[in-house]
């Protein structure tokens, strides 16, 4: 069967913000079958809220709507440029449950577009909790006793007939949003409440639970004629209970006969031939670990954050085959691009182990709950590729960046034998750790299994990973036992930890011995064919089979690793554009990265992908064999930046801005010097390394004051402290994390703050435009709201705003990119912070300015100047379009965490919204964020003390627009004092009527609740904004926040314009004017 | 203890000892098979060969006495890069290394597999030796290795006795000329009865039997090496009693019928084969093991046309006779290891014997 010749122009839905669940796997997913699209000769239509993704780019696809994915978004986009077809199947669940109510409102058939890839029907037998308990029935798949039901009493019936516990688990919803395991009455009414407002449908399906049973994934693949493959099955370490997205997961499966394997194979086949998928899909099964019994958990028919990981560990590109599948193709009809020989019909073969683990945003929020369950929490994840589980497991854990290199965790030293035993009950994100001491000290892997239910065989790899640490411990360090440590792959630092030894005398040893990486391809085939990817992995038991070439000029890029709150999405956008843009320029690019999820280790970006750990040490060995002539580090976030000093030691010249000058822009001192240099003002500030220190500063400066660790990235320990008791407890907290740089405590300015992304050429600067942040100094710059070009900067400011940052670019010899950001108090220009690197914001002032900055920044730290590049230097035309950004955040994922913004950056990820017109693109930003706030309705606010006064304007807006204000006492006073008409309710636990009733009731659809200062866990209004959170409701923290949102809300709702942000980019022309403003 | 692969191009991998200790020459092919070893380990086909295993990590899940697709333990050598210290399944019943050791399967393990692949595969399959003498002579052994000639070896792994697996559905002779078990597992569940017969007996006894179906087995070494065997068949294929033939039995049903076979570069061995089903287009992933091939162009489509070909090379993978009721498959539609995916050709052979029973 050959390529429909009637599907001409497809639309394809991306999967919006990066969320918990939700990650960059669908930027890769997407941007890969855009570009098989293309390459079949057909015109792409994208949508997508994120603009932090690479398949957003001009580039990817022909037509480029960065809109909100709401249903009259796409049906006017629709109606606009009219596809045939509509490709649903990449942009995860929110992509597929858009094009399902587009289709169920009958849209497409009147529109006569069809979905490709699956179809409707397909879609409803795989997610519809009923109608895919009944396919599963008829082919006799078995599934775990259940029933789905719509309210909770039936839910609790139920429960009591099939017996407790019970798995939780609601319809249409993200990373098992909403889920979790019941283990009596109470609990099930808690999580069946939530997970039924949760679904779009109001269904919860009520399970047997089959905790503790094997998980095992199968990555399957069918097309139109029928014929099927599996790209790859996957089993997960934790048992049934932890959310796949949550497990650590190795490929292909390791404690599963060739029976069991292929009873599982087959079954995925039977049930992807019943739901008539066409294209991926992933079966998850529960395998009893006695038995032969197992049952169906779930089916994904679609792309998915495992199809993802099934890609990377085994070179199969699904995405790409799946768009082609789309098309008509049949899998014969593919050339599996790895080996250039063989098809798409055929199942890739490891010659490897792969572990994937999570990264999970603890760190950022502490008081949040660390217990894994079916409710995915992780943000991103990494994935390690070597010859043995255990050398697979240690390179996975050092890729993670926790200071952790190995299975060692000093917390857990102290702890006695019987807490231990404890701490082996609680399922959490530290409990490989646990294991290890556990085994450590004696406790029998079979004692161990019997809690964790583990498989034998994984605890088996961690006690020898023990032995091995005992070993090294214990003998004075021996060839051989070196040797088995680094085939294991501990690295130098742990080995010469454990033996006591300095790490460079490991290390000599090692180089005297030949003990030294080496390198092999994931080839798909275990080299039975001859590959032509250039994917490769370390491992110290084989020969090298790279072929280092010198005949141009090769480039090193880091990667950013694995997604995290911070360092999203946006750095593997940089380091791809810097990628794209070297290889123009004729350069060899290799690209070291361990994030399975993003497009940068997708295999034919660059010229060389090595898929490691972004550590010294791995780093190291790839630069002994490589022979870089440069290295490119401001594009991979922190991770990246962190290796500068270290690259340079090895002899690889930093390609952009000098390491001394990264360092400049981090340390206090130097800092300082150069500010005074400029005469550019910075809020006063002092260096302190301790709690004493820090309390000096802070009554040298006066309270409020900011706090902060130096060489961090997304804010990571920031606090605003207000009092001595305050800075005592987060000088602990920052001390228990980060060692070694200072800490900086600033005096705390609530001014306007601006953004700056410019490029500089060491003499000139490009400064794409001016942001401009909704939210007042004292909330991360991530986590607020930026619109671009600035709308409220007089004139002057900005002038200063443009000359500050050519004095700094210049004073810090900047080659590259630099992201500053500005606080204007008082009609005066401070300066928070500068990075020499590039930022989140690159992507997105790239999109909608039209200039390539990653691009210009690749070609200017090779040595081309701006104006060379046909750019007049300064501030650039203001594009015509209005950009607003707005963040978003993953709290109803992350039970107890707090919500309040602040210095420390919160958001997973972010939307666009894109207007003529600052309202527009300000309410189009709210809506693609989720908040789809009615006209008038209900709302709650209560306000600290300092912002009584302040709200009362706020208030009146939404008392004008017609919402019912309630609030707690002390703000109902303040309320009433200024005009407002409100009803007061009692406190949170008070008596009724409270805002625990309203909350519980459902009533509000807005809460505005601004944090008091300080930590307040136990605190009213913690648990105000948490319940708010997890009962549905849009709650706002920053009265800036809501004072826009207002503005959102009172602009009228007229038809909205779509913008086609493709054609900012190829005609740069109307907005590069190259005139200074 | 330190062993040496040794291959008949002078390269020698240096490994750990598992299993016997006893030195053997053989011919080493590789699988990529990532699950499967006891099968693998237990297919007669393997007789005469060495095995490298592509996965790394074997015998993860131990060894159970269910799954060996034979009575014994076949190759000569069993090489891998890592064998597990301690297997966890349900059904484990003793570690690799322990089975190894009691069948005297000599075994190496701990080096580098795909870089041994990788030679298998650019200068084809070779000969090498195992051994744990660490002072061999290279040029002493080395004529030794290239000597060394997998010869009939059939012979060796047939049955010596007909056994019957009683039914009460069709009456299939099953010809053993390597047979793994599951072949007749297949012909079994699906009610037949079936007789076992060794490899050499002649047509007449076999037809005395009554036969509803034959079905020719697969089995090791060169199909050329069996005159014999390809004199009955063609008595059998004359009869008109329908013929189902797997692997070594359908290269001797082409030589029976004047086609001719090949040597394969280095074969396919492995759970992962694409074939194509000529007649419909659908295509079929495959458990292969086969170092020979029936040459294409050697076909004569007046007797035969092509039923399945290799979706990866193009080449033959089965075979329709158009003047008999003979269907022969070059693959393993029985499994064991591998995929499933093929396993409705038993029921095709029920269907040429005359449908369900």
């Amino acid at each position: 069967m050959a390529k429909n010749p009637e599907i001409k122009k497809v639309l394809v839905i991306g999967s919006g913000p990066i969320v918990i669940g939700q990650a960059a796997e669908f930027d890769y997913a997407g941007t890969q079958a855009c570009r098989a699209l293309k390459e079949e000769g057909g015109t792409v239509v994208l949508v997508n809220s994120n603009p932090a993704t690479i398949m957003t780019d001009g580039d990817i696809a022909d037509m480029v709507y960065i809109e909100p994915l709401t249903v009259p978004v796409v049906e006017k986009i629709i109606e606009i440029e009219k596809p045939d077809s509509i490709l649903p199947t990449l942009g995860g669940q929110a992509g597929l449950n858009l094009a399902m109510e587009l289709d169920e409102r009958g849209f497409l058939k009147e529109h006569h577009v069809r979905l490709i890839g699956t179809t409707p029907l397909t879609i409803k037998k795989a997610e519809d909790r009923l109608m895919f308990k009944e396919t599963m029935e008829k082919i006799h798949e078995p599934v775990a006793p259940s029933q789905v039901v719509e309210n909770v009493d039936d839910g609790a019936k139920f429960a009591e007939q099939i017996g407790y516990p019970v798995v939780l688990r609601p319809a249409y919803t993200l990373g098992g949003s909403g889920g979790g395991i019941a283990h009596n009455e109470e609990e099930l009414r808690e999580i069946l409440e939530n997970g039924l407002r949760l679904s779009r449908v109001g269904q919860v399906l009520v399970e047997r639970s089959i905790a503790g049973w094997k998980e095992i994934e199968y990555e399957v693949m069918r097309d139109s004629a029928g014929n099927c493959i599996t790209v790859c099955n996957m089993e997960n370490f934790d048992p049934v209970g932890v959310h796949t997205g949550d497990s650590i997961v190795v490929a292909p499966s390791q404690t599963l006969s060739d029976k069991d394997h292929q009873m599982l194979r087959s079954s995925a086949f039977n049930i992807i031939t019943e739901l008539g998928i066409t294209g991926g899909c992933n079966v998850q099964y529960a395998l009893d670990p006695d038995s032969f019994e197992y049952c169906v958990i779930e089916v994904n028919p679609r792309v998915s954050r495992s199809s993802a990981l099934a890609s990377k560990a085994t070179g199969y590109p699904i995405a790409k085959v799946a768009a082609k599948i789309a098309l008509g193709y049949t899998l014969d009809e593919i050339r599996n691009a790895v080996t250039g020989k063989t098809y798409a019909m055929f199942e890739p073969t490891l010659d490897y182990c792969v572990v994937k683990i999570p990264k999970w945003p603890f760190d950022k929020f502490i008081y949040a709950k660390k217990t894994l369950t079916t409710q995915m929490k992780a943000t991103g994840e990494v994935m390690s590729i070597c010859t043995n589980f255990e050398g697979a497991l240690m390179k996975a854990i050092r890729s993670l960046e926790q200071n952790t290199y190995g299975l060692q965790r000093r917390e857990y030293e102290d702890v006695s034998g019987g807490d231990l035993r404890k701490l082996l009950l609680r399922v959490d994100s530290r409990r490989v750790f646990v294991i290890a001491e556990a085994l450590r000290r004696g406790i029998t892997l079979q004692e161990i299994h019997e809690v964790t239910k583990i498989d034998p065989w994984f605890l088996d790899k961690i006690e020898h990973l023990v032995e091995v640490e005992a070993a090294l411990r214990r003998d004075y360090l021996k060839l051989d036992l070196l040797r088995e440590a680094k085939r294991l792959e501990f690295p130098d630092r742990v080995i010469a930890e454990l033996a006591g030894v300095p790490e460079e005398e490991v290390r000599q040893m090692r180089m005297d011995n030949g003990i030294v990486a080496s390198y092999k391809t994931v080839d798909t085939c275990a080299a039975e064919f001859d590959a032509e990817t250039p994917y490769y992995y370390s491992c110290f038991d084989g020969e090298n089979e790279v072929e280092v070439t010198h005949d141009r000029k090769k480039i090193l890029v880091l990667g950013s690793g694995p997604i995290r709150i911070g360092q999203g999405i946006e750095f593997d956008y940089c380091s791809v554009h810097c990628v794209w843009s070297l290889s123009e320029q004729n350069y060899e690019t290799i690209i070291i990265n361990n994030n399975p999820e993003t497009v940068s280790t997708d295999f034919d970006i660059a010229d060389k992908l090595y898929f490691e750990p972004l550590t010294t040490e791995d780093v190291r060995s790839i630069v002994d064999l490589e022979k870089p002539d440069g290295a490119v580090v401001q594009f991979g976030g922190q991770t990246a930046i962190k290796l500068t000093k270290n690259l340079m030691e090895m002899g690889v010249p930093i390609l952009g801005t000098d390491a001394k000058d990264v360092d400049a822009a981090e340390d206090r001192e130097l800092f300082d010097e150069i500010l005074e240099q400029c005469h550019i003002p910075r809020a006063a500030g002092r260096t302190v390394f301790t709690a004493p220190q820090a309390l000096k500063a802070a009554h040298e400066l006066g309270y409020p004051v900011l706090v902060r660790p130096s060489y961090v990235l997304g804010g990571q320990g920031m606090h605003i402290v207000a009092s001595d008791d305050d800075m005592v407890q987060f000088i602990d907290e920052i001390n228990e994390t980060v060692q070694e740089h200072p800490i900086l405590v600033d005096k705390y300015l609530m001014g306007k703050e601006c953004e700056v992304d410019a490029v500089c050429d060491g003499t000139n600067i490009l400064i794409p435009g001016i942001m401009e942040h909704i939210e007042r100094a004292g909330i991360h710059s991530g986590d607020s709201i930026s619109v671009y070009p600035s709308t409220t900067l007089p004139p002057e400011i900005v002038d200063k705003i443009v000359d500050d940052s050519s004095k700094l670019a210049k004073a810090l010899h900047v080659v590259g990119l630099i992201n500053i950001q500005f606080i204007v108090y008082h009609d005066e220009v401070y300066v928070i912070e500068v990075n020499p690197r590039s930022s989140r914001t690159v992507p997105y002032i790239s999109k909608v300015t039209g200039i390539p900055i990653v691009k210009i920044a690749a070609q200017v730290i090779t040595g081309a100047k701006i104006r060379d590049l046909g750019y007049e230097p300064g501030l650039q035309k203001k594009s015509d379009y209005i950009a607003v950004k707005m963040p978003v955040f993953s709290f109803e994922k992350l039970r107890g965490a707090d919500i309040g913004l602040g210095p420390e950056m919160k958001s997973t990820g972010e939307v666009l919204g894109i207007a003529t017109n600052f309202d527009e693109a300000l309410h189009k930003a709210f809506l693609g964020a989720g908040v789809n706030l009615p006209h008038t309705g209900e709302m709650l606010i209560t306000v600290r003390d300092a912002d009584k006064e302040e709200i009362i304007p706020i208030a009146k807006r939404y008392e004008k627009l017609g919402y019912k204000i309630y609030a707690t006492p002390g703000t109902a006073r303040a309320l009433t004092a200024g005009g407002v008409k409100v009803t007061q309710v009692n406190r949170f636990h008070g008596p009724s009527p409270s805002v625990a009733d309203l909350l519980y009731e459902h009533r509000l659809d807005l809460v505005i609740d601004t944090p008091t200062r300080g930590s307040e866990k136990n605190r009213d209004g913690f648990l105000i904004r948490r319940i708010a959170i997890e009962t549905g409701v849009h709650c706002f923290t920053a009265l800036d926040t809501a004072n826009a949102l207002a503005t959102a809300l009172e602009s009228p709702r007229k038809d909205m314009t779509m913008v086609d942000i493709a054609k900012i980019v190829r005609n740069p022309g109307a907005v590069k004017l190259n005139a200074p403003e | 203890m330190k062993a040496f692969l040794i291959l008949e191009n002078g390269r020698v991998f240096t490994g750990e000892s598992i299993g016997s200790t006893e030195e053997v020459i053989s011919e080493v092919v590789f699988n990529t098979s990532m699950t499967g070893y006891e099968e693998v380990l237990t297919d007669p086909s393997y007789a005469g060969q060495s095995v490298v295993m592509t996965y790394p990590l074997i015998g993860n899940y131990g060894i159970n006495k269910l799954d060996m697709e034979s009575r014994r333990a076949w190759p000569d050598g069993f090489i891998v890069r890592e064998c597990a210290r301690r297997p966890s399944n349900f059904r484990c019943e003793t570690t690799l290394r322990d089975f190894l050791l009691e069948q005297g399967v000599t075994g190496i393990s701990g080096i580098d597999t795909r870089a041994l692949t990788k030679i298998l595969r650019v200068s084809g399959t070779m000969n090498g030796m195992i051994t744990t003498d660490s002072d061999f002579r290279m040029e002493e052994v080395l004529p030794r290795i290239r000597a060394y000639n997998q010869g009939r070896v059939v012979d060796r792994v047939t049955c010596s006795e007909p056994t019957v697996l009683p039914g009460d559905g069709y009456k299939v002779a099953l010809m053993d000329y390597g047979a793994k078990g599951n072949i007749a597992r297949c012909l079994n569940q699906r009610g037949c009865q079936v007789t076992i017969y060794p490899a050499f007996t002649d047509a007449a006894t076999v037809l005395d039997g009554h036969p509803d179906g034959i079905m020719l087995s697969n089995g090791p070494g060169d199909p050329k090496n069996c005159p014999e065997i390809i004199n009955e068949l063609r008595v059998l294929y004359a009869t008109g009693i329908p013929i189902f033939a797997i692997c070594l039995g359908h290269q001797l049903m082409a030589l029976a019928n004047g086609f001719d076979t090949r040597k394969m570069k280095w074969g396919h061995r492995g759970g992962n084969h694409p074939v194509r089903d000529l007649k419909t287009g659908r295509c079929y992933i495959t458990p292969q093991n086969h170092g020979y091939v029936v040459k294409k162009e050697s076909i004569d489509t007046e007797i035969a046309e092509p039923a399945f070909e290799n979706v990866n090379d193009g080449s033959n993978e089965g075979l329709q006779y158009l003047k008999q009721p003979v269907y022969t498959v070059q693959f393993h539609p029985e499994a064991s290891p591998g995929p499933h995916d093929t396993n409705f050709l038993f029921d095709r052979f029920l269907d040429m014997m005359g449908g369900k029973r």
